[in-house]
């Protein structure tokens, strides 16, 4: 990058279901947070990219914050366009241009799974009329198969959210705040083989903002300089396997997630065995599982090992989903991405309280996946 | 039965599922798209399970349109050997028994039985151990 990009303030809305208030009004309690966290007023803002998938247009929150004629471009990219709309605002700051602007995102989903449309996919109807417009298919299934080749349990499946309630029990912003003990899981009502209930996150609600500057605005502004060393959204190579596919290739092929990470360690010219506390997409358990190994911080079937061991644990050798993750914090999509950089940026300010990792973490990774095969990476370093 | 839609089963009997093949990689999918890109292909009639899931809850409708009833049933992606990997229902097998690698062979399911005339949905179902060796 040809200038340094620092995060320089943060907010969010609690995560969850809040009635009565609105998507756009929790990107916007985000935004005020993000500015007094900051230090700095609307005005000084020169430029914002906004994400939403269901909650409207997020360029409306000029209303609420003020009409000072800032650019304001929204992003809609699946499950990444929190990290596309960071993306684009990162750009705008290394690219010399600006010295200060921000990204926000938010949602508000209605409960229950989210509805898809065959046609929105280029699919043909009876492909819906027979039953497989449904999402928690196709992620059963990918895991059914990660299991297989990699020898990964079932109980494997149930660690990951016992410890994503568990972390989330620490974060005053999560939604589930329950933990729950690995048997009680194993043995709720089961939603899609090998995947129970409490092993897929649900559509929820939230908002985070960001607030964005070069070094030098941010030396400026007296905060602690969090780089933003790497940044990469990417989208899928041939013969990956993604939601809502009637077929797939015979000749297997990798990720957008392997080559989003690979990218992102090249650009902050560090590995995987650098970083001190990762956020992974895990909008399912299996997500997080075949995340650690996409991102090259395992080996295939090593996470058994792994998770047995409690190396992701908040005190492991990788913290993996400090905040609970998708399946504590629940998946406003416009919001989910930027939610695992508000935590990184708190924990290498030291600021995560009950949940912050030991040891004075100066890497952190995040990383978001989603529909048709997109994933975004980030890297920040204190 | 009457296929759900056109283009999925050869008129053959039994039938086969039609693929598309793009006339430029070679590489085939299922179903066939509308395209001129994509030739019309016939499918091997068995493969093997690459992996299957349970649908335990009744899907939204619209789109699905089965019975109102629910009983769950079980999907599968069938590899056909050096063509594609095919997404269908699993039929005539236990959930229990169902294992990845487990030789299948096509068939056809009714979406909703109760329906006049019900429509058919491509299906695998377990190759019995005499058909297969003989």
């Amino acid at each position: 990058m040809s200038q340094d990009v620092c995060i320089v303030g943060i907010g969010i809305h609690p995560f969850g279901r809040t009635d009565g208030v609105s998507g756009l009004d929790q990107g916007v309690f985000a935004v005020r947070e993000a500015l007094s966290d900051a230090g700095i007023d609307w005005p000084a803002i020169q430029f914002a990219y906004g994400a939403s998938d269901a909650a409207g247009n997020p360029d409306t929150m000029v209303e609420r914050l003020g009409l000072t004629g800032v650019q304001f471009i929204n992003v809609r990219n699946g499950c990444a366009a929190g990290g596309s709309a960071l993306f684009s605002a990162q750009m705008a700051i290394a690219s010399g241009q600006y010295d200060i602007g921000m990204a926000v995102g938010f949602d508000k989903h209605p409960r229950g799974a989210f509805d898809a449309k065959p046609a929105e996919y280029g699919l043909p109807d009876w492909y819906g009329e027979a039953g497989y417009m449904v999402t928690t298919q196709f992620f059963a299934a990918k895991i059914m198969r990660y299991m297989h080749l990699h020898g990964i349990s079932r109980e494997t499946l149930a660690r990951v959210p016992e410890k994503a309630f568990r972390n989330g029990a620490k974060n005053e912003n999560a939604w589930r705040r329950e933990p729950m003990d690995l048997e009680a899981i194993l043995e709720a009502p089961m939603i899609s083989d090998p995947y129970c209930k409490y092993m897929f996150c649900s559509p929820g609600e939230g908002g985070v903002a960001l607030i964005l500057a070069s070094e030098k605005k941010a030396r400026e502004l007296g905060k602690p300089i969090v780089r933003l060393k790497a940044a990469t959204m990417r989208t899928r190579p041939p013969g990956s396997f993604e939601v809502f596919a009637p077929s797939i290739d015979v000749t297997r092929g990798g990720t957008s997630t392997q080559i989003a990470s690979r990218d992102a360690f090249a650009q902050a010219g560090i590995g995987p065995e650098d970083i001190a506390v990762a956020q992974l997409q895990d909008t399912e358990s299996g997500a997080e599982i075949m995340h650690m190994a996409e991102n090259g911080f395992c080996a295939d079937g090593e996470q058994e090992e792994w998770l047995a061991e409690g190396r992701t644990e908040i005190v492991g050798r990788l913290p993996v989903n400090t905040d609970g993750g998708c399946l504590a914090n629940g998946e406003p999509i416009g919001a989910s991405g930027l939610r695992q950089v508000y935590e990184n940026v708190l924990q290498l300010r030291g600021d995560a309280g009950a949940r912050q990792v030991p040891g004075d973490p100066r890497t952190a990774y995040s990383h978001v996946y989603g529909a048709p095969g997109v994933s975004a990476v980030t890297i920040l370093e204190r | 039965m009457t296929p759900i839609a056109d283009g999925l089963f050869t008129d053959e009997s039994p039938p086969r599922l039609i693929g598309g093949q793009d006339r430029e990689s070679g590489r085939i999918v299922f179903p066939c798209p509308v395209s001129d890109r994509y030739e019309p292909v016939p499918l091997k009639r068995e493969g093997t399970l690459w992996s299957y899931t349970v649908q335990r809850f009744r899907p939204k409708s619209p789109p699905y349109e089965g019975p109102d009833a629910f009983e769950p049933w079980a999907l599968g992606y069938v590899e056909l050997e050096g063509e594609t990997i095919v997404e269908a229902r699993l039929a005539n097998v236990d959930f229990d028994a169902i294992e990845i690698g487990m030789p299948l062979c096509l068939t056809a399911v009714p979406l909703n039985p109760a329906e006049e005339p019900p429509r058919a949905i491509p299906a695998f179902e377990p190759v019995l151990e005499k058909e297969r060796s003989a």
